[in-house]
């Protein structure tokens, strides 16, 4: 086969499966902020420490209870998206009704604290958590070795993404949800607890991101500010998307991974400004993003 | 622009109580630098003035930037280049860092105005990421080491601007000849039409207002504005570095803003205060700088989310 | 706010509280450092404690010297760090700024330390800028630079057998004059460099680059970037397996904490070049247990050893020249002494500013020959002071000339 701009089709099948691996990241992070702001309106800026504390409990929970990854997997989902249902009772939930500025700021102000309080308690360079025993070693696949790890990572997300999806589009839970996006007080008068009901989804954003951040502590260094940057990507991959969209955010998740990755072949030193190019390119030509609908 | 110098507090129609509030500021900044260090001080007005700048645009126009660190930091790369190595003058130095953020802030303002609310806020935030990567990659800016050693020189040929009081005088008079300047913006029936187009776009459409226009111009005078500050800064601290130029910085303005008070006439210059003075005194405090600042945003949504000044202002039932 | 700080001055003023003002010598010692982001655990409060310790152990109050310190976090800003450091200066009376981990905001420290006639001592900072172009009468440069890594591992692995190079790097001034370093040993030794590849800083996937390096062919994978990136880079070297496949990891900036953050298990057979091992000698054990006992149990990194003992050897100076006024001079003196501590033996303070010792060459231990935490490294070779920086004329700086 021909090379493709001097890189051998291997070589770029490779990067390709690579750049759809970090979509999955990407996709799941920013389903849980589309998720969050579709219903309560709120950026939510405290999913990068989120995710952090995804990863950290997973860590805990192996050296200070001997629990490994399987039961961190859905321990940390719980213990995470407690305590975000604890944020939302206490503050959150006051600030429905304002701009969303007040919803960033706050939520920006936690996880400030939060990352604070990490960085004291464990330090800045972080911590090592391996890969569970199952999932270790890898497969070549003729053009590239693929540690058997990363493959779970890719099936799993795309299992909860398009499982999320379809529990919100296509069912009565799902609907009643979508509802009270659109119009709370008539869902109310039809006896759904709107409130509890905005509570749970919070929790289950931030699970969500806990999950991720479960999924990412063998790959990366399991650190207090491993969610300080990844915020600002998965925002712009939901803006990019159509704010609210649940498709737009998985699809565009995955797509922007893919991009991300293929820019890092031929020019590296753009790769984690691409993204950017890419939403103003969006933004210019489809004002409310790619799957959104224009208001 | 009103290209008129420093206005007089009586031209522009003050109420009284602002103007004596804007005597008793320029009082206290003749004091302050026998009180506190002036270079801290200097580090205050550069903030207060970026962030007044930028609450031009959110405060009376209605909308935020997310990006307002390109005009700030490119406009110190300029003006640090212009200082350094093409040996401008500090007046001139200053003033092409300005142009600089004139220009960015028309195009980026050309290609953002053409959206709203949150997207308008993501575009400037886009363009801004990505002018800080030709800020790391361009040669002249000194990748993260930034541009040092900026030589501070003799403004007008007459004011030693190696002397920090006499440095901070001349901050002080552009902080105040800026601060005014923004006043009589708003103030005037330019100002107006700005307001109107925030209360209610479409009605501004249907009088016959060219909006964009309007709003382009805006932009343009708060980049500008936002430029100054960047370029004096560059001035005072004899460098310009990538930090400038990141989102975070950003972010900042926001913050200081929205603690001030948006909208109000004094609230940025509190709110900057307020930001640098935790950034400067809570250094010693070492790792625990994030918590407190975190746990100030925090508190300052919750209950003061008129930001101070918006909250003095709703007390005493007068516009500060 | 002011009564809050004087407060934190009172409570760590160290020494000599009781003597009588005549012939008294006041030192007042400034650590500025990263204290709560990327560089905290390899500087940061640990550095203060080393910086109490050397006036502890100097014994300052017996020699009728009143030492004091302040400390600061600058946030990794270069305006926040030259900000603090103006006002120490001007307005709170500090004689010395000590470490300042981050060129950048080292470059700052350089330029106001200067103006203002004092010492800045530098531990954590890489760029060799400062005893190059940039150098200055009022800096000593203690621990390490960028020259010195490159040369150390770029050498031993050359001459290893390991002569055709890929480039991992961090797309920014530290990482470009590593690579450039290296590069110019490897080639030098008649060894190849067939590609590099530049990444953005805090990127948290290298998988990408890793493959890229994977199909280069080349030997040895320079990783040229630091903290995070470096972790982040050496775990995903071990997912994607490529050590088993034959190629290997020369880490060029790496710390102890950064080894403990990884764990052997991903950490094992990194080559690398470090200036100070807590398990060397008695003396550097003893400091060990010390800085352990101060700092979360966290085991002194080079720049922890560094601010101990350029502030012992500062503390020298001052005492042979009764005085701290004049920054220019006590450099001088330091110059002009010979240095000996307990961490780093005896050495020299050359006219650039650069400390010259003898730097070593580590590889870190397998799992099983590890006796436990912190028992990280075993020494592969010792860099003679004499080979181990930058030759003074290659360095081009100004104030060497005269």
């Amino acid at each position: 086969m021909p090379d493709i701009f001097g890189i051998p089709p291997q070589a770029l099948f490779g990067q390709l499966l690579l750049g759809l691996i970090n979509g999955a990241f990407y996709a799941q992070l920013s389903l849980g902020l589309a998720i969050i702001f579709g219903l309560l309106n709120i950026i939510n800026f405290t999913h990068g420490a989120q995710y952090m504390m995804g990863a950290f409990v997973a860590w805990m929970l192996l050296n200070w209870l001997g629990l490994g990854y399987w039961w961190a997997l859905v321990a940390a989902p719980v213990v995470v998206g407690a305590f975000g249902i604890l944020i939302e009772r206490t503050m959150l939930r006051h600030l429905y009704k304002l701009d969303h500025l007040y919803g960033l700021l706050l939520t920006f102000g936690i996880a400030l604290i939060v990352q604070g309080l990490f960085r004291d308690q464990f330090g800045s360079t972080g911590l090592p958590y391996r890969i569970p025993a199952e999932l270790r070693g890898g497969t070549d696949l003729g053009f590239m070795f693929m540690p058997n790890y990363r493959g779970w990572v890719v099936v799993v997300s795309l299992v909860v993404c398009f499982g999320t999806w379809f529990v919100i589009e296509k069912t009565k839970l799902g609907s009643y949800l979508r509802a009270a996006t659109e119009n709370p007080a008539l869902v109310q008068s039809f006896g759904v607890n709107v409130p509890r009901m905005v509570m749970l989804t919070y929790g289950f954003g931030v699970g969500l991101a806990a999950f991720t951040g479960v999924l990412a502590a063998p790959i990366y260094q399991v650190s207090p500010l491993m969610g300080a940057d990844i915020i600002i990507v998965v925002f712009a991959v939901v803006v990019i998307g159509g704010m609210g969209s649940i498709l737009g955010s998985i699809l565009t998740g995955f797509g922007l991974g893919i991009v991300e990755g293929l820019t890092k072949v031929f020019y590296p030193e753009a790769s984690s400004t691409v993204i950017f190019v890419v939403m103003v390119i969006v933004l210019l030509i489809k004002p409310a993003g790619l799957f959104g609908r224009a208001r | 622009m009103s290209g008129s110098p420093t206005p007089h507090a009586k031209e522009t129609g003050m109420p009284k109580h602002q103007r004596a509030i804007v005597v008793a500021m320029v009082a206290v900044l003749l004091v302050l630098p026998h009180l506190l260090y002036p270079v801290f001080v200097m580090k205050v007005l550069c903030f207060a003035l970026f962030a007044c700048a930028f609450n031009l645009l959110i405060g009376y126009v209605g909308l935020l930037s997310f990006g307002h660190a390109l005009f700030f930091g490119w406009a110190a790369y300029v003006s640090a280049h212009a200082a350094k190595i093409w040996g401008f003058p500090p007046e001139l130095a200053i003033l092409s860092g300005m142009a600089c953020g004139a220009v960015l802030g028309l195009v980026v303002g050309a290609l953002a105005i053409r959206r709203q609310g949150i997207y308008f806020s993501m575009i400037t935030l886009a363009l801004a990421q990505m002018a800080y990567f030709f800020a790391l990659q361009a040669p002249f800016t000194g990748g993260e080491d930034g541009l040092q050693r900026v030589p501070r020189g003799t403004m007008f040929g007459l004011l030693d601007l190696r002397n920090d009081l006499v440095l901070y005088y001349v901050v002080a008079a552009i902080f105040l000849g800026a601060f005014l300047l923004i006043y009589r913006i708003v103030h005037s029936p330019f100002g107006q039409v700005l307001k109107a187009i925030r209360e209610n776009e479409p009605r501004a459409v249907s009088l016959g207002y060219r909006v964009d226009q309007y709003k382009l111009a805006a932009f343009v005078m708060s980049a500008a504005l936002a430029g100054l500050a960047g370029a004096v800064k560059s001035q005072i601290f004899q460098l310009a570095s990538l930090s400038d130029v990141h989102w975070t910085m950003s972010g900042e303005v926001v913050l200081m803003t929205l603690v001030g008070g948006l909208g109000t006439v004094f609230g940025p210059i509190v709110g900057a205060a307020v930001i640098i003075s935790m950034q400067n005194y809570l250094a010693e405090l070492g790792s625990w700088v994030t918590v407190v600042q975190g746990v100030i945003f925090v508190v300052c949504v919750l209950a003061f989310r008129r930001g101070i000044v918006g909250e003095i202002a709703a007390k005493l039932k007068k516009p500060l | 706010m002011r009564n809050l700080k004087s407060m934190l001055l009172g409570a760590i003023t160290l020494a000599g509280l009781a003597l009588p003002a005549a012939a008294q010598v006041n030192v007042k010692i400034g650590v500025l450092s990263d204290m709560s982001s990327l560089y905290a655990d390899l500087g940061g409060a640990g550095s203060v404690a080393a910086a109490r310790m050397a006036v502890e152990d100097f014994n300052a109050a017996a020699k009728g010297m009143r030492v004091e310190i302040v400390s600061a976090d600058h946030q990794n800003r270069a305006d926040v760090g030259s900000n603090i450091a103006r006002q120490w200066f001007d307005r709170d009376g500090v004689d010395v700024i000590v470490d300042v981990p981050n060129s950048g905001v080292a470059l700052a420290v350089n330029g106001v330390a200067r103006e203002k006639n004092k010492v800045f001592l530098v531990s954590g900072a890489a760029t060799s800028a400062l005893t190059g172009e940039q150098c200055s009468p009022n800096t000593v440069h203690w621990t390490y630079d960028t020259w010195a890594l490159a040369n150390g591992t770029g050498k031993a692995i050359v001459q290893q057998g390991g002569d055709t190079w890929f480039f991992l790097t961090a797309d920014y001034a530290f990482g470009h004059q590593l690579e450039a370093d290296t590069s110019a040993v490897v080639t030098k030794l008649g060894g190849r460099v067939v590609g590099s590849v530049r990444h953005p800083l805090n990127g948290s996937d290298f998988s990408s680059f890793l493959l890229q390096a994977q199909a280069s062919r080349a030997k040895i994978i320079g990783v040229a970037n630091a903290g995070g990136d470096t972790i982040n880079t050496i775990k995903q070297a071990g997912e994607f397996g490529i050590v088993r496949r034959g190629q290997s990891l020369a880490g060029l900036l790496i710390f102890i904490s950064d080894v403990h953050g990884l764990g052997l298990e991903a950490a094992q057979g990194l080559v690398f070049t470090d200036a100070f091992y807590w398990d060397a000698n008695d003396g550097t054990r003893a400091f060990a247990r010390r800085m352990a006992a101060a700092n979360r149990g966290i085991h002194p990194t080079m720049v922890h050893a560094g601010v101990y003992a350029s502030v012992t050897h500062y503390l020298k100076a001052v005492e042979a020249n009764k005085s701290a006024a004049d920054g220019k001079a006590t450099v001088d003196r330091m110059k002009a002494l010979p240095t000996d501590d307990a961490l780093f033996g005896k050495g020299t303070v050359r006219v650039d500013g650069r400390k010259i010792h003898d730097m070593y060459l580590y590889e870190v231990k397998k799992p099983s020959e590890s006796k436990g935490a912190w028992d990280y490294y075993k020494l592969r070779a010792t860099i003679p002071a004499a080979e181990a920086f930058r030759p003074l004329a290659e360095g081009k700086c100004p104030i060497a000339g005269s």
